[in-house]
């Protein structure tokens, strides 16, 4: 049976409709829902297999990106997300996702503590927003379910505060040595971990674009996959599709495909 | 009880907001620093004990990256600290997000009177800065003195500066009351009253109301309702905003007298119904998509059984002359809701934009009060940006035109796209109705005076007194929370009509919707202020954003406010649609005006004017022989008007909502524009839309008919060249004109007048011949900026958007060449048409004669184009065409160029092929003839195509390389270009590189 996914809404989050696609595209069963309505009756979380925070402008991100809604979430959800991630929900975030899940610390969630931050999404070095598309690289070790068996992907980032900066040296030692960095940036030609504008779009240290817990059920990252659904979304499509064997599909949907198999699986 | 937060990023963290400045300083300003640090500041004015207070600094504080103190946190070593706030009553967005914030650690919402204010600090390094640097820095590059505040401290000024916690908050608290305005004297008296008043209305429209007011019949009834017999401030008000230029459109409505070049006078009973309605009447016995056309908000077209499409553009040019980052927000946040308050209400998906702009390297002398091109450039996309990003709404079209001439008035366009479901709840989705007995409630934000007059301020030309509430802030997420409750409540049925709060606030939008039922009567007192002390009539034409007016059924009212309640949007009841014939309105139960609708849609008393058309004289250049012209093409490819915009654009999001297919920036590298957006409408469909415009201020300066008939034809070719079909074009004209009025301060108003007459011959004729149908429009009248004793007036300015359909997304065709070996040809004929084009604008700045740019414009030959039009887009729906491009400015020399930027590819062109007529390198290279194309395909494929297209003007040109090398034949048959792509990509994008 289709798994059931929670889409939060509301507040200037605003990738609602794109996202509930790609679920859909991917097997899943979305529901859409307010987060007033969510914190109403917080509850209703149980009733889902996997939770995602959409990308957006919540609140203007104001007072930094994804702060405020992290910290109505911190605030009124605290227990239930911590049961929910407990039980084996799924949580995916992207970009303004992402910042909300590092702001709440579902990400990195190491030693199991996932209401304590231990990294910031800082202003791209460039000092303002951008979108365009980069190169991702999938790590092979990583215990991310959402990237399982992937290697290269192209994916568009939107951000003005992506700058991943962790609280200190042990703890960038320990991200990475627990598998919680499953993609980067990297220099499409060489294929190796980007640190200068454009290939790494924000100066993130490491060329990292997403982290995960270390279970790999908790997941979030930058860059767009649900944005990269078709193979006509892709900016060079017009040349790949006289290039090279027209794709069925977008690259990006295979990160919801697996995450719907690894529901379908448990 | 208030208190403050000061909040840093922790040591060692690099500070991108800082550097910018740095960066900036140096740039725009000449002055040099060594760093600057920045910090925010919130000044808290909400009732907290000092554990709560603690509780409210962490919730402030990032743990990872920042450092915070309640008061004071230890500034940085600096030698200048510049304090930014904003002035009491202008749109605070970050502090109204900073009191959700504190509302939740409190867990209790914030009372009336409780309020914080956000803030920035610069603290500037610089041993030889003095405080002329640091002020110069603080209003020149980071404030606005009509909306901020800015202090400068030395060290010494800050330590011992008292710490102030107090956040802004408008003291006003005179007590409503009601004037009336006696109308008894003489016409001088009159004019006073209309310019004191910033009411903008003629004498001959002051003399009508007067006399409206001595009708008998008019006193009687005034004198039964307890009236007096003068206008009350709100009803004189409401009738100078309903009959404001901007709203009215009395230019386009006049009667005009047009003599032409040979002294033959033609008479047109208004230019609108003349030449734009008649073209889309004519044009509509043919295409049997149009829903509804110049009625409602925004045109509505069907797309297809599920939706229609929904397109409005606008323009937002004096509040951006003022403040470019308000004004410009505001443009484009109040654009979006012209689809969302069209027929039932819109969803919203595209968003457009362009900019008609002074040089951003402008060294002239600069009226006094009016801002650097330059400044004005960087707030206006920095606007349009946050407002567009933060909906999430994605771009798909966007333009830079550069004049000096725009440095006095800016303008400023912004444009929506948006659907509409065919039915809503069983009923046709486009029909407005209201009935008598309905709710007036308006939801959205509070009132303040922001944009008070701001109908008839833009209706006038900028002049040193313009009123600084003109200027509003868009807040887009109190506008997202508005839009997704509206939709939600459009769909459970929970209102019957919705129109939006734009120009003129509640004057204009239930003035308007209370037609549809015949009148309604409302009471100010019921609406929600952001401060107290509005007057009753403030609080009628206030243009605070974020707006929208609604006709509730009673039954509805209840669900409708829970609903609103949950989505956490401020709705209010106002009053109740009635069918008597009057828009009467109340103060806390007291009648304080009563005008008759009749008086008020159709009392206003229409215009004469004089349109006298004589040809300008245009001296040419000084024809240029040079044999190798490939520093002419690197001149016009670099120059301002056609180098690359890329470097702002990539700052908007054009991607959000994943129905994005040709995207605006296109290429092997994503570096050169794409002809036309091609999106789809669903993502459940492969069916989509085309998006293009055309613009052209410059042919202006020779003929405005050839610019309107250039630029129709630069937006429709555009769409066919990325695939659109031709019988599905729609157009919307936005008219951005000098006062074309004759008078004292305009004593060429008759040949300004006669442009716009030929503007419109040329729309009427262009759009009847191409069957494009036009669905909405603006006009914009007023484009004249009188400061320091100098009028500067824009060049006329006509933004013709098109929208077209795409059957298949994905046959949609772009510019750049795709294989080595591809064959390259031009559609189309090259006449000598160098007239203002951007080579001769070129010649004639080189030549220190800058307005020598004559010569012949760009004509069009509609019918035969259009027939041309519809075979390409048959070439391409079968598969021939590999890659296709419509030159525009600069010629084919830059069409070709971009081409192969684009594929990454060489080319060898021969311009001995180019055509049939005997013409020089320079025509050839850079004439801006109309109705042309660049396209490619495949050897294998050429003959077939030729065979196919063998009646049109086809020209095979040449071959592409299968390497980087870009080179052109003179018709000499020597070679005339010499260059490689690097060097034109790099020539490409210098220019505007990184400003």
């Amino acid at each position: 049976m289709a798994p059931p996914v929670l889409i939060i809404t509301g507040y200037g989050l605003n990738c609602e409709s794109e996202s509930r696609f790609a679920w859909e595209r991917a097997g899943a069963r979305p529901r859409l829902m307010h987060v007033n309505d969510l914190l109403e009756a917080p509850e209703q979380l149980h009733q889902y297999s996997a939770l995602m925070f959409i990308g957006g402008f919540s609140f203007g991100d104001h007072m930094t990106s994804g702060h405020v809604f992290a910290q109505r979430l911190r605030h009124h959800l605290r227990d239930d997300l911590a049961t929910f991630i407990h039980d084996g929900g799924l949580i995916l975030g992207v970009c303004n996702g992402f910042q909300i899940m590092t702001k709440l610390g579902l990400v990195p969630g190491l030693a199991g503590d996932y209401f304590k931050p231990e990294v910031a999404l800082l202003q791209n070095d460039c000092g303002v927003f951008q979108n365009f598309w980069v190169r991702l690289k999938f790590e092979k070790d990583s215990p991310c379910v959402f990237t399982r068996g992937l290697d290269c992907m192209d994916l568009p980032i939107r951000h003005g505060e992506g700058k991943l900066f962790p609280r200190n040296r042990a703890t960038l030692d320990a991200l990475e040595k627990s598998g919680c960095v499953p993609c980067r940036y990297v220099d499409p030609n060489s294929g190796e971990v980007a640190r200068e504008f454009p290939d790494n779009p924000n100066g993130s240290i490491n060329g990292i674009a997403g982290l995960c817990d270390p279970t790999g059920r908790v997941f979030g990252l930058m860059p767009h996959p649900e944005a990269f659904l078709f193979p006509e979304q892709h900016p060079q499509w017009s040349f790949r599709m006289r290039d090279e064997e027209d794709a069925r599909e977008g690259a990006g949907l295979a990160l919801f495909r697996n995450a719907v198999r690894h529901l379908n699986e448990a | 009880m208030a208190f403050r937060i000061e909040i840093g990023l922790r040591k060692g963290i690099r500070d991108p907001r800082g550097t910018g400045v740095v960066r900036r300083a140096r740039q725009f300003l000449k002055l040099s620093m060594k760093s600057c640090a920045t910090r925010d500041v919130y000044k808290v004015g909400v009732d907290a004990s000092s554990k709560k207070q603690r509780e409210i600094l962490k919730a402030f504080t990032d743990p990872v990256s920042c450092r915070s103190a309640l008061g004071r946190l230890a500034p940085p070593p600096f030698d200048w600290m510049i304090e930014i706030g904003f002035k009491p009553g202008v749109t605070d967005n970050v502090g109204r997000t900073a009191a959700s914030l504190v509302a939740d650690v409190l867990d209790r919402g914030l009372s009336r009177g409780e309020s914080i204010g956000a803030g920035i600090q610069f603290f500037l390094s610089g041993a030889q800065m003095t405080r002329t640097d640091a002020e110069a820095i603080a209003w020149n590059l980071l404030a606005n003195p009509l909306i901020q505040t800015a202090e400068i401290f030395s060290p010494g000024e800050w330590e011992t500066h008292p710490v102030n916690a107090e956040p802004p908050v408008m003291r006003e608290a005179s007590k409503a009351s009601t004037t009336t305005i006696d109308l008894s004297g003489t016409d001088e008296d009159l004019m006073r009253i209309s310019r004191e008043g910033t009411l903008s209305l003629s004498l001959d429209e002051m003399r009508a109301i007067r006399d409206h007011y001595l009708n008998p019949e008019t006193q009687t009834k005034r004198g039964n309702a307890g009236l007096p017999v003068w206008p009350t401030d709100i009803e004189l008000e409401c009738i100078a905003q309903t009959w404001s230029e901007h709203c009215k459109h009395k230019i386009f409505a006049a009667d005009v007298v047009y003599r032409d070049e040979t002294g033959v006078e033609h008479h047109y009973s208004s230019l609108y119904k003349t030449f734009i309605k008649a073209a889309t009447a004519e044009v509509a016995r043919e295409r049997d998509w149009l829903v509804s056309v110049f009625t409602d908000n925004a045109g509505v077209i069907r797309f297809n059984e599920n939706f229609h499409l929904v397109y409005k553009v606008e323009t937002h040019n004096s509040p951006s002359a003022l403040d470019p980052y308000g004004g410009s927000i505001t443009g484009i946040v109040g654009v979006n809701r012209d689809p969302m308050g069209t027929g039932i209400g819109s969803e919203l998906l595209f968003n457009t934009w362009g900019y008609c702009l002074g040089s951003p390297f402008y060294s002239g002398d600069l009226p006094e009060g009016l801002m650097h091109p330059r400044r004005i450039r960087d707030g206006v996309h920095h606007g349009v940006i946050d407002g567009g990003n933060q909906s999430g709404i994605p771009w798909v079209r966007g333009f830079e035109r550069f004049d000096d001439r725009f440095i006095g008035k800016p303008l400023v366009f912004c444009g929506t796209v948006g659907r509409l479901p065919v039915t809503v709840n069983g009923q046709p989705s486009e029909k407005k109705h209201i009935r008598p007995g309905d709710r007036v409630v308006m939801a959205g934000g509070r009132i303040g005076k922001d944009g008070i007059h701001g109908a008839t301020f833009s209706s006038e030309a900028l002049h040193q007194e313009s009123p600084a509430q003109a200027v509003q802030i868009g807040d887009p997420i109190t506008q997202r929370k508005m839009y997704e409750f509206l939709m939600e409540a459009r769909d459970l049925g929970l209102y019957r009509a919705i129109t939006d709060n734009g120009a003129g606030g509640l004057s204009s939008s239930i003035g308007e919707m209370c037609q549809f039922s015949g009148g309604a009567e409302l009471d100010l007192v019921r609406a929600p202020l952001k401060y107290p002390g509005l007057q009753p009539w403030e609080i009628f034409l206030s243009e605070a954003q974020e707006r929208m007016s609604l006709a509730v059924p009673p039954d509805k009212l209840k669900a409708l406010r829970d609903l609103a309640r949950r989505r956490d949007v401020e709705i209010s009841d106002l009053g109740e649609f009635t069918d008597d014939g009057y828009l009467t309105l109340m103060y806390d139960e007291r009648l304080i005006g009563r005008i008759p609708l009749s008086f008020l849609h159709d009392g206003c008393p229409r215009l004469q004017l004089e349109a006298t058309w004589t040809p300008p004289e245009a001296p040419r250049p000084r024809r240029s022989r040079v044999a190798n012209r490939t520093s002419q093409v690197l001149k016009v490819l670099g120059a301002l008007n056609t180098c690359s915009r890329e470097h702002k654009s990539r700052m908007y999001d054009s991607e959000v909502k994943g129905l994005s297919v040709v995207k605006p920036f296109v290429g092997r590298q994503s570096d050169v524009p794409a002809d036309a957006t091609v999106c789809r409408v669903e993502l459940s469909s492969n069916a989509g839309i085309v998006i293009s415009e055309g613009i052209n201020p410059f042919y202006s300066d020779i003929d405005t008919y050839w610019m309107t008939a250039s630029v129709i034809d630069e937006a429709v070719r555009r769409i066919i060249s990325a695939g659109g079909r031709p019988d599905t074009i729609a157009g919307l004209d936005n008219f951005c004109w000098p006062d074309p009025v004759q008078s004292e301060g305009t004593p060429d108003g008759r040949y300004k007048m006669a442009q716009l007459v030929r503007a419109n011959q040329a729309l009427y004729d262009i759009c009847t011949a191409f069957k494009v149908p036009l669905i909405s429009g603006k006009d914009s009248m007023k484009n004249d900026s009188t400061r320091g004793g100098r009028k500067i007036s824009i060049p006329p300015t006509l933004l013709f958007s098109a929208i077209g359909r795409i059957d298949d997304v994905r046959k949609a065709v772009s510019m750049p060449f795709k294989q080595p070996g591809d064959i390259v040809y031009v559609l189309g004929r090259t006449h000598d048409e160098l007239g203002a084009s951007e080579y001769h604008r070129l010649l004639a700045t080189m030549q220190g004669t800058p307005a020598h740019t004559g010569g012949n414009v760009p004509r069009l030959d509609a019918t035969p184009a259009f027939t041309m039009y519809a075979r390409l887009h048959d070439a391409i729906n079968e598969g021939f065409i590999a890659s296709s491009h419509t030159p525009t400015l600069g010629g084919l020399a830059i069409g070709f160029a971009l081409c192969a930027v684009g594929g990454n590819l060489g080319v060898d062109i021969d311009l001995r092929r180019v055509g049939d007529e005997k013409s020089g390198d320079d025509v050839l290279l850079f004439s801006e003839s109309n109705s042309r194309f660049i396209i490619t395909c495949p050897p294998d494929q050429s003959g077939r195509l030729e065979q196919k297209l063998s009646d049109l003007p086809l020209y095979r040109v040449g071959v592409v390389r299968n390497d980087r090398q870009f080179n052109i034949t003179g018709v000499r048959g020597s070679p005339v270009v010499e260059t490689d792509i690097e060097r034109l990509r790099k020539t490409y994008r210098a220019t505007l590189e990184d400003i």
